[in-house]
């Protein structure tokens, strides 16, 4: 499975959660597939999605999930160590590693190399990662989400994209829909 | 009083409760100050732009964010404000030591000090700069002039503001 057919299959599931869509390809493929007030789109900031939702989770109760990928997180490495040294229940970061800059053309990151981001999060002291295969993603998503145990999730998949557009709404009505959400 | 215990006062006051930190040697008694307060979650950073990134999500989260990291972390950080915290309308106060200026003893320094206020002004972000001790008497005002304005904002603390290094 590439990307753009997980989020389809997990949309259901992300509906009803708080969800931080990182950057390019995955924002726009959740902006087409289901988009939702509790969405927020990253339209900059590539690396950011993990960091955004963490300190959303830790300053209210409501899950968090932020789709990340294997070449954001590479790109906030230091993420990692803040993660697992701030533990809070209610966040799960679900990196799509498909080894693959996606939005930028598929050229291969690090980690579809020699790099397990398994294992940088465990070394880094994240407790509670587990590693699963495309197939698996939305039994392995629903089961954190109720263990209300903070979760790193590394989904592994192929690498390939869908035609899409861009979004165009204005960050500012994302902000404040989101942040409505967030309250509500 | 002292300053670090008057910047905190002023945080706590002005209901921020989510400071994130990447130290400095002049801004380590008021991280410290920072840690020890029950009113304030302290999260360190392990860079700048992280940190943005988590007072991002705090805010959105309903709490007040601030970030409190050294001069050089402009450098890092210019493309999170631009795209982050600029583009959707953030507030950020910034508190942010200002190495390279007057009493700096290490020349490096002074090579981003000369691009600090360039570059805050490019980015049209409104900038303070706490010389004297008693400029600290404004923070107040500037904290609540920034969650007023959705802005992210500097605040420039130099050596002589903090009393300088001692003996180098």
């Amino acid at each position: 499975m590439i990307r753009s057919e997980i989020l389809r299959e997990i949309a259901p599931i992300l509906r009803d959660q708080l969800v931080i869509c990182n950057i390019g390809l995955p924002s726009q493929e959740m902006h087409l597939i289901d988009d939702q007030p509790t969405n927020f789109y990253m339209l900059g900031t590539m690396g950011l999605s993990s960091s955004i939702g963490l300190g959303l989770a830790l300053a209210q109760d409501k899950t968090v999930i932020s789709i990340d990928g294997d070449g954001s997180v590479l790109t906030n490495l230091g993420t990692l160590p803040t993660i697992a040294n701030n533990v809070t229940d209610n966040f799960i970061l679900l990196i799509i590693d498909n080894g693959s800059y996606g939005s930028t053309g598929d050229q291969p990151t690090y980690a579809g190399k020699k790099t397990k981001l398994e294992n940088v999060a465990m070394a880094c002291g994240c407790e509670n990662v587990i590693t699963c295969q495309d197939l698996d993603t939305a039994k392995v998503l629903q089961a954190a989400i109720d263990s209300k145990r903070m979760t790193i999730i590394v989904v592994k998949c192929d690498s390939g994209n869908i035609k899409l557009p861009v979004i165009t709404k204005d960050p500012v009505m994302i902000k404040e829909r989101f942040m409505n959400a967030v309250k509500a | 009083m002292s300053l670090n215990k008057k910047i905190t006062d002023d945080l706590v006051a002005n209901d921020i409760s989510f400071v994130t930190t990447v130290p400095c040697k002049q801004l380590a008694g008021v991280i410290e100050e920072i840690e020890g307060r029950d009113e304030i979650f302290h999260i360190p950073s392990n860079k700048e732009d992280e940190g943005m990134g988590l007072c991002a999500g705090a805010f959105m989260g309903g709490k007040r964010p601030a970030i409190i990291m050294q001069n050089t972390a402009i450098g890092v950080t210019i493309n999170t404000l631009a795209t982050l915290i600029q583009y959707y309308r953030m507030p950020l106060p910034m508190i942010i030591s200002y190495r390279g200026e007057l009493r700096e003893p290490v020349a490096c320094q002074v090579e981003m000090a000369v691009h600090t206020k360039a570059l805050l002004a490019q980015m049209n972000i409104p900038t303070y700069h706490f010389h004297h001790q008693s400029d600290v008497e404004e923070l107040d005002a500037i904290l609540k002039y920034t969650f007023m304005c959705n802005k992210p904002v500097a605040i420039l603390t130099d050596a002589n503001f903090w009393g300088g290094y001692g003996d180098q």
